[in-house]
């Protein structure tokens, strides 16, 4: 039972983690993008178009985040170059982004999917319990690791990184020392269109293969307030992630244990878990202060 | 800027107005209200099939038009006005939650006629329709009951309205015909859309020991569940056999369509009154997928029962015992369609709660 | 390769700030007549659909001030709120309790009818919106809890209270079961009065007073200085004495305070009941209208106008023309975008150069 539970988290979490681990690295540089959804819903479109049209689902995948990308672009030339502001840009692009996934999935709706293949090495991934969870997962849930890793590794460990950091922190002093504000801001965001487009593929070729309308259903709110969850720092993301997608998959566990609780208050729950746990984390405000990008939010113009 | 607009407005108003005014008087306008978009594939998506099988069939007669993703709160009076005022003969609002809106502009539009979806209240130019989707639920059930081997199903609902809980209790009834002890599990996602969620339910669902999986939300996820893991289910809403091939026994298809061109056609031909019409199988309004993946002898019990029910039989007849013992309807009794249209207890043998 | 360059002007463009708009309009009116030409409509009628026909008769003008007052009402809040640097986000949960705790008088004690009813209703709307806003901002000052983060999870969990509320304990006995209350009483409701042929009920002046007032008190009061100062530099505002603590309270409550009143008069006029969806996403929607309107009391009510419009002019294009319901979205969203984009024009010019001298400029 457990390993069957840990499996459902795994999926899912993994969406809420591949675009939150985008979008931190874009608030990381100072930009607020509150489009992810948006983003997501584009990636979960043309995942499933490309798949269906190709048959192949890693193409598929490639398929979402570059249609992440392509609408993270307009958010960024909007934003930086023409400096509007962030939020409602965000907001706009989610709206942009729901419509315009909706019209391109009009003759989709209807159509099966075909599922991202999981990873199968005979004889391991056949181990019991440890098995299925390690060695039995397709290649976005490593993917998402993988993302974990290389953007820790990036923030801290590399020089770019630290200019990234620089940029979000302050950008007109890194701006003074000759790095260009505007184009590690437009990479920022690119990042983050590719991994959200990543995430809402995953939701159309690996979780649930199929297209319909406003298919997010909300995830790329949730990436957005883990990100919060997560004090910008890449592990805490995937404990944000992975905490969510376990109160979710219990509390409907518990519901079908029949105690006849009122299941709206259990459908609260993951949302609850996430203030509790982020109220009982952040009474460390310096390191939770030291963590936050300071230009996030604010627009940038080089002067002359 | 708002003036600007009004003066270029005018001026373009001039141009366009011929064109917009000239839209043909002796067609008749038929329109919908939706309140999911059409790409939901799933409840507001039947209902688009609904229009578009009017169309087909009275062609340049009619002419349609719909609205989707209509709130069910604020924003719907407006929509069915704005229909009211632009010439529709006919309107549809196709959710119960359209009810006090719609009445409310009927009563402002005494020649339009209206009919609403699902609910209760009605004007002498509003008109009630709905579909006994219960009937094809007690087929589930005893299809359910016959093939599960644990003797366990599990049953994803979307929100507590009364007919979710007929569905439950017909799903119900059906199984115990065949099997006194058989049990569900019930999940509600508290949405009428989520896939990702539904896809949990039902892996929670089937973790928990179900062999067999029923679903009163309107995604293909949670019978694509089914199909992976080699298990059953029931498709909902619209046949999706294409999703599960060897995992959809049957599917229960709502199909509004003959409904829809009978109305219109009475409007066409002038004969349209308000009526409380609650179609089943009988009427095609529901219509049953074919049944496949199960044992010859269940598809012809199934079988057999639609028939039953074609002729007239009701799985809402008594005896019928609630969930604390109480006998809700002696032997033979039927139950009245005020009852089940507002139901709000279980029967017998369902462990779930239901919010008092 | 040319690339744009913005260049600061030395005072905001006045002439910009009316022509930034036009410009923005002029533009998507273009974008939208090329959008429906590619769907095999005309572009004219198209365009005349959802930019004007919506507002050419009176009932339309009825309909879009209906449709914008909630809109101002919860955007004049948040524009306190990212005035003074605090990201509520939550509005749409504070509409929803503020709504619910204003309905327990007409749900509760049907029988006390009596004219107080409304102002108390209204009264107890606002404090049950601001008391809920009133969570994200002290988990913000008691526990440096990100005030994004918690504020979106209780629209949530407010939603999710109102579904249990209007299914369990406040079920109406005669609605079959159905997932309402029982229909508030005449007290409880805003009726509409005939205003030269449109008919409007006391919400729409109450979004008027709100944005004169709101007006008043940024511009000149000592309060509107606090707000400003405090949101630009938290740093110099504590040595003018004023505390980020009191202001992260009173701009949430007074926010939730407003989505509050909105709900309860959305409720009040339109529904005459709770059921489970009050609110098409107005919580939501007017976070939009507050920053198209530059945080400005008097550009959020041309933003909500605006906003609105977009919403009766994607009706109208799905009810005359038969086009998509996503076409329409598709278009509010490239409005938003060339709106937000061409207010750039007001505090800069922008400039094509070569790329190379840009290049330099960076360095």
């Amino acid at each position: 039972m457990l390993e069957a539970i840990i499996l459902t988290v795994i999926t899912a979490a993994t969406p809420l983690l591949l675009a939150a681990i985008g979008e931190l690295v874009v608030e990381k540089s100072g930009v607020l993008n509150l489009g992810v959804e948006g983003m997501m819903v584009m990636g979960a479109v043309a995942g499933f178009a490309v798949t269906v049209s190709t048959g192949s689902p890693l193409l598929g995948i490639v398929g979402g985040a570059v249609a992440g990308v392509l609408v993270s672009l307009i958010f960024a030339f909007v934003t930086l170059t023409l400096v509007a502001n962030q939020v409602a840009s965000g907001l706009a692009l989610t709206l942009f982004g729901l419509g315009l996934s909706g019209l391109m999935g009009e003759s989709f709706v209807g159509q099966p999917g075909i599922k991202l293949q999981s990873l199968d090495i005979p004889g391991v991934t056949s181990l019991p319990f440890v098995g299925k969870i390690l060695f039995g997962q397709d290649i976005l849930v490593y993917l998402s690791f993988a993302a974990v890793f290389a953007v820790s590794w990036f923030l801290n460990r590399t020089r770019a990184g630290l200019i990234l950091r620089a940029v979000g922190d302050n950008h007109s002093s890194a701006h003074a020392l000759g790095y260009s504000v505007i184009g590690v801001r437009y990479l920022a965001v690119i990042f983050g269109g590719a991994m959200a487009g990543l995430g809402g593929a995953y939701l159309s070729v690996a979780y649930t293969p199929l297209w319909v309308e406003n298919m997010t259903a909300g995830r790329g709110w949730i990436a957005l307030a883990l990100v919060v969850f997560a004090s910008w720092l890449p592990w805490r993301a995937v404990i944000g992630a992975y905490l969510f997608g376990a109160v979710t998959v219990l509390q409907l566990h518990t519901q079908a244990l029949g105690i006849g609780f009122p299941s709206q208050f259990l459908a609260m729950l993951p949302y609850l878990a996430t203030v509790i746990v982020l109220v009982a984390i952040s009474g460390n405000r310096r390191a939770t202060l030291f963590n936050t990008p300071s230009s996030l939010g604010k627009p940038f113009v080089p002067d002359r | 800027m708002k003036k600007l607009a009004l003066l270029a407005g005018t001026a373009l108003a001039l141009a366009i107005g011929a064109v917009s005014g000239a839209s043909a008087a002796d067609k008749l306008k038929a329109c919908w209200v939706y309140t999911g978009p059409i790409g939901d594939f799933g409840y507001s998506y039947q209902h688009d099939q609904g229009r578009l099988a009017v169309e087909k069939e009275l062609g340049d007669k009619v002419e349609t038009a719909y609205v989707e993703n209509v709130a069910e709160g604020p924003d719907a009076e407006r929509v069915f006005e704005r229909f009211a005022r632009e010439g529709c003969g006919i309107v549809f609002g196709t959710s119960f939650g359209f009810m006090d809106p719609e009445l409310k502009v009927a009563k402002k539009f005494p020649d339009v006629k209206f009919e609403h979806a699902t609910g209760y209240k009605s004007a002498p130019n509003m008109g009630l329709y709905n579909a006994r989707f219960y009937e094809g639920r007690y087929i589930l059930g005893q299809i359910a009951a016959k093939e599960s081997k644990k003797g366990l199903a599990g049953y994803i609902v979307s929100f507590p309205i009364p007919e979710v809980v007929m569905g439950i209790n017909a799903f119900m009834l059906g199984a115990q015909s065949i099997n006194p002890d058989f049990k569900i599990k019930i999940v509600w996602v508290n949405s009428w859309f989520d896939p990702g969620k539904e896809a949990d339910a039902a892996k929670a669902l089937f973790d928990q020991g179900a062999d067999i999986i029923v679903q009163h939300t309107d995604s293909t996820a949670a019978i694509q569940v089914a199909e992976e893991r080699g298990l059953k289910g029931f498709g909902q809403s619209s046949d999706m056999i294409k999703f599960a091939p060897k995992a959809q026994m049957t599917a229960i298809v709502d199909d509004w369509g003959p409904h829809y061109i009978k109305s219109v056609k009475a409007v066409l031909d002038g004969t349209w009154k308000a009526g409380d019409v609650w179609e089943g199988i009988k009427d095609g309004t529901v219509h049953m997928a074919d049944y496949t993946n199960m044992a010859d002898e269940t598809k012809k019990l199934a079988e057999e029962t639609e028939a039953k029910i074609v002729g007239g039989w009701n799985p809402f007849t008594g005896p019928i015992v609630d969930q604390d013992g109480k006998e809700r309807y002696a032997a033979g009794v039927v139950a009245p369609d005020g009852d089940l249209l507002g139901m709000n207890w279980y029967v017998k043998g369902i462990d779930d709660k239901l919010p008092q | 390769m040319m690339r744009l360059e913005l260049v600061k002007r030395p005072q905001k463009s006045r002439l910009m700030s009316v022509l930034s708009p036009i410009v923005a309009v002029a533009l998507t009116v273009v974008f939208a007549g090329i959008v429906f030409a590619a769907q095999g409509h005309s572009p004219f009628t198209g365009i005349w659909y959802f930019f004007l026909e919506p507002i050419t008769s009176l009932w339309g003008v009825e309909q879009l001030i209906t449709k914008a007052t909630p809109l101002v009402i919860i955007a004049l809040g948040l524009s306190v709120c990212y005035l003074s640097n605090n990201w509520n986000i939550g509005a749409e949960g504070q509409l929803t309790i503020g709504a619910i705790v204003g309905s327990i008088l007409p749900i509760l004690f049907p029988d006390f009818v009596s004219p107080v009813v409304l102002p108390l209703m209204l009264l107890m709307a606002m404090a049950g919106g601001a008391l809920f806003a009133l969570i994200p901002a002290k988990l913000k000052t008691v526990f440096g809890t990100n005030e994004i983060l918690t504020s979106l999870m209780l629209v949530y969990c407010s939603n999710l209270f109102l579904d249990w509320m209007v299914r369990g304990p406040w079920r109406s006995p005669q609605g079959y079961n159905f997932p309402i209350t029982i229909d508030f009483h005449e007290w409880a409701v805003l009726s509409a009065v005939d205003v030269g042929g449109i008919y409007l009920n006391l919400s729409a002046p109450i979004a008027l007073l709100l944005v004169a007032i709101l007006a008043v008190v940024m511009r000149s009061t000592l309060k509107g200085f606090e707000i400003r100062v405090l949101g630009q530099s938290p740093r110099a505002g504590s040595f003018a004495g004023f505390s980020n603590r009191r202001m992260t309270a009173f701009a949430f409550a007074l926010s939730g305070a407003l989505a509050g009143l909105a709900g309860m008069m959305v409720v009040m006029s339109e529904i005459g009941k709770l059921q489970p969806v009050i609110s098409p996403g107005y919580g939501f929607t007017a976070i939009i209208v507050a920053f198209l309107g530059r945080l400005n009391p008097v550009g959020i009510l041309i933003a909500g106008l605006v906003i609105a419009s977009s919403y009766l002019g994607g009706e109208a294009i799905q009810t005359s023309l038969q086009m998509s319901s996503k076409l329409a979205t598709v278009i509010q969203g490239v409005l938003l975008f060339f709106v937000l984009a061409a207010d750039t024009l007001i505090l800069y010019k922008v400039r094509l150069v070569p790329g190379r001298e840009g290049e330099r400029a960076h360095a």
